[in-house]
């Protein structure tokens, strides 16, 4: 199935009955799967009016406590921008997917990496992060969106999938027998007092500024123990390397044909491949620098990943940077050259 | 396989048409000098007849597609020389038609024309392995929607069933029975089975009407 249609198969598994969202390419086909299917399990597809109305649908229904979604691409999510502010705000668990296209503005409509920085760092105004995970195949597709659900009820924040157009539009086989968590009790949700206990809220104000610093405190506790516990990566032939490639989601999949190439001509290259953006796989980087000679970051952007790997690996090794941009993909030929440049002692 | 002046190849969309229709363009080709494929999947940018063009190009096919496709604007505009689909009669044309029925209702601008000529034949592209036809009931729902977005009935099944790259000798032979439940349940006869070309020597005899396709290579 496509990549897209995986996300919204494994979102209704995962026990989503509530989608809300607004066209645009090319993320549509998860909108169009839902409308198909939703009506059909006595769920809910509405499209909405826009973007931003779709993502304050989203924060009703969270604050319900069942689980729900919207999907998006690049300039759809700067639109959400408030609404995931304010999910955060009143610690709401949600899950949004970006399949993303080039930029900035309108940009274009083939894939892109480049709203890495607006993922991982927060994507709105405040303090707070999404918990992001980037998929590089259309099974991850599936697999991260019940993992983003589960990962959202556990900790009460957004999870958001970070995919780009490839990763919506390929088609790959899928299988789709996942063991699904159920959604933790909810005691926060405002579901109906039965009469029974005081009124809940969800609320996102905090007029005291005491009280929004305990608030903001409270929540960074939290993604520490998310930091400790939740990070995902793979390494791929790293265990004798002397350089290092890092790439995710559909850069890595050029990263790996590049890398094996390179291993037939006897060079001790490996991937590292975050899969959760936020929280950071530092751990292997660290551990990186002290092993490699230099870090190669493939992106489909100007170089944002590549920030944290020069955080991550503290600066010991160079760090350089191998990409296309606008909508284009790095071709494995393009990153072969980069390894062997930097086998041969080119690293700046 | 006899041709006639309109082919019409719609489906559950991801099911396959656009390899179909590229392939059938082909042959035709072969007994037929003039031939047309026509790209009325203006609901999805990405994967399109366009993609071939240089091939078709060559083999002297001509292409009627939308100005825009493959130009990454995201406009839904029809091609301008459609109609002369129906206008030309001496064209034998395959029309890839875009998938499901929001893709068909773009025929429905030329499909009164097709009917009142009567010399075309309609296929139901179907695909076990598409996640929203998977069984006989889930098909005939996608058939019934097309049929009334594009204003036509289909004459004919084409057994696609396929798993991408990966699918198997196992996979096409286990597609057989919906196959044939569909065109059972339709009372539309199964035209053929689709396979790609690496596996059709596998296949060749275990199948009636086995059909071989070239696949169009997919932009990277």
């Amino acid at each position: 199935m496509k990549g897209n249609e995986a996300i919204a198969e494994a979102a209704i598994i995962a026990g989503c009955r509530h989608y809300f969202g607004y066209p645009i390419t090319p993320q549509t086909e998860i909108a169009a799967y839902m409308a198909k299917r939703m009506p059909k399990i006595g769920g809910c597809f509405l499209q909405a009016e826009s973007e931003i109305a779709a993502i304050n649908m989203v924060y009703g229904v969270a604050s319900t406590g069942h689980r729900v979604m919207t999907s998006s691409s690049s300039p759809g999510v700067s639109l959400k921008g408030e609404g995931l502010s304010y999910l955060a705000g009143a610690d709401m668990p949600a899950l949004i997917v970006n399949v993303q296209r080039g930029g900035p503005g309108l940009g274009g409509i083939q894939p892109s990496q480049s709203d890495y920085f607006q993922a991982t760092k927060g994507g709105a105004h405040g303090d707070f992060h999404m918990i992001v995970l980037a998929p590089a195949s259309v099974q991850e597709m599936a697999d991260l969106t019940v993992k983003g659900f589960e990962l959202a009820d556990k900790y009460r924040m957004t999870s958001m999938i970070l995919a780009d157009g490839t990763m919506g539009q390929m088609m790959e086989p899928v299988s789709l027998d996942f063991d699904v968590k159920p959604a933790p009790e909810k005691p926060w949700a405002t579901n109906g007092t039965n009469l029974e206990r005081e009124h809940n809220i969800t609320n996102s104000l905090f007029l005291s500024p005491e009280k929004l610093e305990e608030e903001n405190f409270k929540r960074y506790e939290r993604y520490k123990v998310i930091e400790e516990n939740e990070t995902m990566y793979e390494e791929y032939m790293m265990e004798d390397a002397e350089i290092c490639v890092t790439a995710f989601g559909i850069a890595s999949r050029v990263a790996k044909n590049a890398i094996d190439e390179a291993r037939k001509q006897g060079i001790k290259v490996g991937l590292i491949r975050p899969i959760t953006l936020w929280p950071f796989p530092v751990a292997p980087f660290k551990k990186a620098a002290e092993q490699v000679k230099g870090i190669i970051s493939v992106e489909l952007s100007m170089g944002q990943m590549i920030e944290d790997v020069r955080l991550a690996s503290e600066c010991k090794v160079p760090v350089t940077l191998c990409n296309r941009a606008g909508g284009m993909i790095p071709s494995p030929e393009q990153v072969l050259e980069a390894i062997i440049s930097m086998n041969n002692g080119g690293a700046k | 396989m006899e041709y006639k002046r309109i082919t019409l190849l719609c489906g559950h969309y991801g099911s396959g048409k656009t390899n179909i229709a590229l392939n059938m363009a082909y042959e035709i080709k072969e007994n037929y000098d003039n031939v047309a494929i026509a790209d009325l999947d203006i609901v999805n940018p990405y994967f399109r007849t366009k993609d071939s063009a240089e091939e078709l190009k060559e083999k002297g096919i001509r292409l009627i597609a939308s100005e825009y496709a493959g130009t990454n604007v995201d406009i839904p505009a029809l091609p301008q020389d459609m109609y002369s689909l129906t206008d030309d009669k001496t064209v034998k044309a395959v029309i890839d038609v875009g998938g499901d029925d929001r893709g068909a209702l773009a025929l429905g601008r030329i499909s009164p024309k097709i009917m009142a000529e009567n010399d075309y034949e309609a296929f139901l592209v179907i695909n076990k392995y598409r996640p929203l036809t998977p069984d006989v009931a889930s098909t005939l729902e996608v058939m019934a929607e097309i049929e009334t977005a594009g204003s036509f009935k289909f004459t004919g099944i084409i057994n696609n069933s396929n798993l991408g790259v990966q699918t198997t000798a196992e996979d096409v032979l286990n597609s057989l029975k919906y196959a044939e439940d569909v065109s059972k349940a339709t009372g539309l006869p199964l035209i053929c089975t689709s396979v790609n070309k690496t596996l059709f020597d596998e296949l060749c005899g275990k199948i009636d009407n086995l059909f071989p396709l070239k696949l169009q290579k997919k932009i990277n």
